[in-house]
């Protein structure tokens, strides 16, 4: 028999911080580490280590992304992979000030929107080596890739090109 | 597309004053006041309604899924039909869509609409990280995941396209924070100038402070009914006319440059050299507006509606959108607003309650907002839930009400209409 009319919680230290009374606000934390596939996405990721820079081309209708895209979002077909020219253009730009947390320490930063000549989508990318006042739609942007990879789209950023 | 269903009507709404943070009271409290003035405004008895949407937008904020049944079950709807809609910033459009087909299908006779988000719980660059979860995780948000980043760039391009000017947007800051002096339920009412909206600290380029919403704390509910309930409940409900919804890729990147979808008032020759959307334009907006239009038979957008209450999280997408609304062509935004055609005494006014940039933009509770905002406006009930009536629009009979996610990727619009 287990019966104990005495029985008792232990008492610990680990309590929780509490920012104010009324009402009661607390810290509440939160953590978690995810086993993240990259899936049929993934060749795009490993070819960034060999410095390539990987679209999707259509296998029915020949249209082509600069994006990793399985399928084709205007007939639905099976996609190829296929390289990207090294050099594209600014479609357009911004410089962040201010950003989302995980961000705010590396601010400021610029985000472009690289067209490449004969593809008919968009990139979206880092530019670095070059200000706010610097960055020019039209403007001749290439490719360049970490050696150390982060297996993430920042594997690979732009720099200005000459004309 | 079909519109089969049965006359909808929206017989009452409520909403609570949008602001930073209420910690005093949770989601379900918030909701709960929202929902009483609506159902006192109608002495509507809970054995009259058949059933709800929840409207919310993120399990992040407040680390708590189905937070939809625990306000059912605080505001003692259980146990009636109900589910959830999420669909990023157009959450309260598209919920407020669903309401409507339920009625519509003949489903519910009576359906409560109800929106809330609590933002306060994280900081606000938390905030934005969580909203920039809402962008494509594996390509998007990684390289500087932040929704005002995005919009920058579709600024960026519009002024490129068109020639839009960093004014031009400004003076949308000023018109709504304007407007809004005299909402009480808004959260940031403010008297500006130009160079007020210019001199505020740059986010990104060329959005400043003032050109960009904050992160609210509310809620708001819409009722709807059918004909026969509405008529009985009210004197004055107001008609939903008619709806549409539009989509767009996830990805800005993956955006077509292809031709217009045109309007009933635009030709071919309009847009000769016009690639679209491209990132300038919103192709679930328009497609979004002619669906609601071609079910509502509006021919002529400027001139058939009387007022607007649209997704202003920047004033860039304010401006774009006139375009997609077909209140002036492609490439008019900037001057449309200059003009003062969007003001309160304009030709059509736009965002008269101060809209997301002054009201606030609690994620789920907005789209309900905007057609609570707007069935006062159609009732022309303003004066007495505003206790003030400046922003009543004199000749409101029709309106349009326009709920937006993403970068564009779901655009909902709805008409409503006086009934008498
Ligand atoms: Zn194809």
């Amino acid at each position: 028999m287990t019966i104990d009319y005495d029985a008792k919680m232990p008492e610990t230290q680990d309590g929780t911080e509490v920012y104010n009374v009324d009402p009661l606000i607390v810290k509440s934390h939160y953590e978690i580490d995810y086993i993240h596939s990259y899936a049929q996405d993934s060749e795009f990721f490993r070819a960034l280590g060999k410095k390539k820079l990987m679209g999707s081309k259509c296998r029915k209708c020949g249209y082509t992304y600069a994006t990793p895209r399985g399928h084709c979002m205007m007939c639905g077909s099976e996609t190829d992979w296929y390289e990207l020219p090294n050099e594209g253009r600014v479609h357009t730009y911004t410089t962040c000030y201010f950003g989302s947390e995980k961000f705010l320490p590396e601010t400021p930063f610029n985000l472009i929107m690289v067209e490449f000549e004969g593809v008919d989508s968009l990139f979206m990318a880092r530019l670095i080596g070059a200000d706010q006042e610097d960055i020019k739609i039209g403007m001749k942007v290439r490719a360049k890739f970490r050696r150390n990879l982060q297996i993430s789209p920042t594997d690979v950023y732009f720099v200005p090109a000459k004309e | 597309m079909k519109h089969k269903g049965q006359n909808v009507y929206m017989v009452s709404g409520g909403v609570t004053k949008f602001s930073k943070a209420t910690p005093e009271m949770d989601f379900r409290l918030r909701v709960k006041k929202a929902f009483d003035y609506a159902v006192n405004d109608i002495h509507l008895d809970l054995k009259d309604i058949d059933g709800s949407v929840a409207s919310y937008f993120s399990d992040h904020f407040q680390r708590q899924l189905m937070s939809g049944i625990m306000v059912q079950d605080y505001l003692g709807l259980t146990p009636k039909p109900s589910k959830r809609i999420e669909g990023g910033g157009a959450t309260g459009g598209l919920a407020f869509q669903t309401g409507y087909e339920e009625v519509a299908s003949g489903r519910m006779d009576v359906c409560a609409v109800y929106g809330f988000e609590t933002m306060s719980h994280v900081n606000t660059w938390k905030g934005n990280e969580f909203i920039a979860l809402a962008s494509d995780t594996n390509f998007d948000y990684p390289v500087g995941g932040f929704y005002t980043g995005y919009y920058a760039m579709m600024a960026v391009r519009h002024m490129h396209e068109f020639g839009t000017t960093v004014e031009q947007l400004a003076k949308v800051s000023i018109k709504n924070h304007g407007n809004a002096m005299h909402n009480p339920y808004a959260q940031s009412p403010m008297k500006l100038t130009v160079e007020d909206v210019r001199n505020s600290p740059m986010v990104s380029y060329p959005l400043t402070r003032l050109d960009v919403c904050t992160m609210s704390d509310g809620a708001a509910v819409a009722i709807l009914a059918s004909e026969d309930k509405a008529f009985e409940l009210t004197d004055h409900p107001v008609l939903v006319k008619s709806i549409g919804t539009g989509t767009d890729t996830m990805r800005l990147s993956d955006r077509p440059f292809l031709k217009v979808p045109l309007l009933a008032n635009e030709k071919e020759s309009d847009y000769r050299n016009l690639k679209y959307p491209g990132v300038h334009s919103f192709r679930a907006g328009r497609t979004a507006a002619k669906e609601a239009y071609d079910a509502a038979g509006i021919t002529d957008p400027l001139n058939e509606i009387d007022l607007v209450e649209l997704h202003d999280a920047y004033t860039s997408s304010e401006v774009q959108t006139y375009e997609d609304l077909g209140l002036c062509r492609y490439g008019e935004g900037g001057s449309f607003v200059e003009e003062g055609k969007s003001a309160l005494n304009g030709k059509v006014p736009v965002n008269p309650s101060g809209g997301l940039l002054a009201s606030g933009h609690p994620v789920g509770a907005t789209g309900i907002m905007q057609s609570v905002f707007m069935f006062w406006q159609l009732q022309h009930s303003i004066k007495k839930h505003f206790k003030d009536d400046t922003l009543q629009v004199k000749n409101a009979k029709r309106g349009l009400i326009h709920s937006h996610a993403g970068t564009g990727t779901y655009v909902t619009v709805s008409v409503m209409e006086a009934v008498r």
